[in-house]
């Protein structure tokens, strides 16, 4: 049962921790342009894309070095000759957009890199076990990923909080228009982070690649978990993200790594169905089953009941 | 005769729509042209229920699948009744019971979905549209799981002989239905409710200050929205006969989207151009190249930048050139413009198309090029740049032409 425990733990970690590389990206754009950027996730499946074909000739660490920074310089050009060409038009518009690139995304992996599943491989040196408990293996690339997502937290807080680059970051998402009098270019500043943001889910995409697969429907996977992680975070609030995203993770790992369902439930009041009831599958779920259900579930709960999300102050 | 008149002109654009849904089986009548048909039908019934929430309501919805899913589901479920003899009625009214049970879900969804408009409805939309869709694969009773459920459109009683058994006749039977549902469509913009719909797209709060619950509007039309795309599962229902889950999820939600999109938001007819030419995308282009979705994608976004009220407002913003009798000063321009327009179409696409295959020889536009010979990629792309040259040249003089022809009467120079 401990071991259990520690492994749903940590592999829950490892998935919240990944999440929120997406999530701080996509909240962070949309603290500053109120755009919920829909193709956010196929930043990070362009990401994949490149450090595997970047890791074929190069190696995995060029990958890492240079797809995050391809991804970047992409996604800065769709904010200046696309989303401020539409901008005009309202947020309805750009939400329409960003769904639209997420799609046109999605066809161009499949006409460059094929329909196929790319056997993207973590590197060598990474492949041994970070430590064994109870006889299950905690492998090096695992740990790894933890420790490069928190790294680059650390780095983003840093940046924001005490860097000049950051305040003026701050001063921009809150007072664009004074920000511009005072002599900034806040039309560059948006789109140096949604580069930046367009990155770190590149990044992300590198990191996952080689453990959640690469294939062109990758996207899509995890392109809804983390919207409903910055909705149910708080549109725009960068702790907020962060709370969500480790609570979906280990929401799911837990889901999936837990034997109970529906009729242990059942049983806790003494109740009990034939199993030939007409609503049979109702009464025979199981957790694991329904994990893939409880990030939605819990995303129309937190919107009907606190629109604003956990730590959001912005209303509609 | 004014009365004729008045009746044409109230009238004539019904009869017209009714004669051309009845008379196309007459102009194509093979299996497949039915088939395309029977689509397209749907298609439109589909989208124009879309359009009464983003075009009419402004609410973003990126699950609307899920009343067409469900309407269809339970629409499969009344074949199999049918089939039973647990009911006895024609198939016919499948579509009708499709609608009740899109109606259904829509209440109770909408009831807690539509208090707010904007990015919260799209959230609340996606989730719940996620929601249904994982969870059709749980309640396999229902869904069927990943295979989906099939009944059969022969049995019950006939309807004056007519067995619905051929595809022509449920193309007949659907042509009826789609323009039933787009007349009640018509008619809900111009109630009360429909036009307070669009006053809370424009403006909630200024609605809320005359009165209205900007809550209870949007409500309606969504109501309504599930009930008519609930008719289009029914009408899917008895097309195929069966239904899965692919149906209901972001997938297809994102296609009527697009197919609204395109066709033109706001208007009452751009749902309908859009719902045509998807249909014709996904059934005849999709023979000719594998890559069709990417360059629908590429028509989407494009449409989205340039065009943002789509085909059908594409078409309406010559309204005033038209009625000022300066449209036929805008064909020259078009033409000077169109035609390396179109070159540069063809170039990208013949290029796309080059890097894509894998055959030693493509053969495209009756041409046959080798994708290995370096002279056919500089050619191409030579042909290709100069014609976006072309384009860019052109394009101040058909501006300077369009804001002419759009200027009012009586301005000088």
């Amino acid at each position: 049962m401990l071991d259990v425990l520690i492994f749903a733990t940590l592999n829950g970690l490892v998935t919240g921790l990944l999440l929120f590389m997406l999530a701080s990206g996509l909240t962070l754009i949309f603290s500053m342009m109120g755009v919920l950027n829909f193709a956010h996730a196929s930043f990070y499946m362009l990401g994949a894309y490149f450090a595997y074909s970047l890791s074929l000739y190069f190696g995995f660490w060029t990958g890492l070095i240079f797809a995050p920074l391809i991804v970047g310089v992409l996604g800065a050009l769709v904010e200046r000759y696309g989303l401020r060409r539409v901008h005009q038009a309202g947020h309805v518009a750009e939400l329409v957009f960003t769904f639209g690139l997420a799609f046109l995304i999605e066809e161009a992996v499949q006409f460059f890199w094929g329909r196929d599943t790319k056997s993207y491989q973590s590197p060598d040196v990474l492949n041994f076990a970070l430590f064994t408990l109870f006889g299950q293996e905690f492998s090096a690339y695992r740990g790894f990923m933890i420790a490069i997502s928190v790294g680059i937290f650390i780095g983003l807080y840093y940046v924001l909080t005490r860097s000049r680059v950051g305040i003026i970051i701050q001063a921009a998402i809150t007072h664009p228009n004074t920000v511009a009098n005072l002599g900034h270019n806040v039309p560059l500043i948006f789109m140096g982070v949604f580069g930046v943001g367009t990155a770190l889910a590149g990044v992300a995409g590198v990191i996952a690649g080689p453990v959640l697969t690469t294939f062109p429907g990758m996207a899509t996977v995890l392109g809804s978990i983390v919207f409903v992680i910055v909705v149910i975070g708080g549109l725009g609030s960068l702790a907020g993200a962060f709370i969500a995203s480790l609570l979906i993770g280990l929401l799911q790992s837990f889901a999936i790594a837990s034997d109970v369902g529906m009729e242990d439930l059942l049983d806790l009041f003494g109740i009990s169905f034939p199993y030939d009831h007409a609503l049979a599958d109702l009464w025979g779920l199981t957790l694991p089953q329904v994990a893939p259900i409880l990030p939605f579930l819990l995303l129309v709960l937190v919107l009907i009941f606190r629109p604003t999300g956990l730590m959001g102050k912005r209303e509609e | 005769m004014v009365i004729l008149q008045t009746l044409v002109k109230k009238f004539g654009i019904w009869v017209a729509y009714l004669a051309v849904l009845l008379l196309l089986p007459q102009l194509f009548d093979s299996i497949l042209a039915i088939s395309i048909y029977n689509q397209m039908a749907i298609a439109i019934v589909f989208a124009l229920s879309y359009n009464m929430l983003l075009g009419q309501g402004g609410m973003l919805s990126f699950g609307h699948a899920v009343y067409f899913g469900m309407g269809g589901f339970l629409g499969v479920h009344t074949l199999l009744m049918i089939e039973n003899e647990s009911v006895y009625f024609s198939v016919m009214w499948v579509p009708f019971i499709g609608g009740l049970f899109g109606l259904l879900c829509a209440l109770f969804i909408g009831s807690f979905s539509t208090r707010k408009a904007g990015t919260v409805f799209a959230m609340i939309s996606l989730g719940i549209g996620e929601l249904i869709a994982a969870s059709s694969l749980i309640f396999v009773d229902f869904f069927g799981g990943e295979a989906g459920i099939s009944g059969d459109r022969t049995f019950g009683p006939t309807f004056f002989g007519v067995d619905f058994a051929q595809n022509i006749q449920i193309y007949y039977l659907a042509a009826i239905w789609t323009f039933i549902a787009t007349i009640f469509m018509y008619l809900f913009t111009q109630t009360p409710a429909g036009r307070m719909a669009n006053a809370v797209r424009d403006n909630p709060i200024r609605a809320e200050f005359i009165g209205y619950s900007a809550r209870r509007v949007r409500f309606i039309s969504f109501c309504a929205a599930g009930l008519f795309a609930g008719v289009a599962g029914g009408l899917f229902a008895l097309n195929y006969e069966f239904i899965t889950e692919e149906n209901l999820n972001a997938a297809t939600s994102g296609r009527v989207l697009l197919m609204a999109y395109i066709g033109g938001l706001g208007y009452f007819i751009g749902p309908i151009i859009g719902a045509v030419l998807l249909t014709l995308m996904n059934t005849l282009l999709s023979t000719y190249t594998d890559l069709w979705l990417l360059y629908l994608g590429i028509l989407f976004l494009l449409t989205v930048m340039f065009l943002p009220r789509g085909f059908a407002g594409f078409i309406m913003m010559h309204q005033v050139a038209w009625l000022r009798g300066r449209l036929t000063s805008l064909i020259k321009p078009y033409l000077i413009t169109g035609l390396p327009a179109l070159v540069f179409l063809l170039g990208v696409v013949t290029l796309i198309e080059l890097i894509h295959t894998e055959d030693e020889t493509l053969s495209i536009w009756g041409l046959s090029l080798t994708p290995a010979s370096v002279p056919t990629w500089i050619v191409l792309i030579a042909i290709t740049g100069a014609a976006f040259y072309g384009i860019r040249r052109s394009l101040p003089q058909l501006r300077e032409a369009w804001h002419a022809a759009n200027k009012p009467d009586g301005e000088g120079n």
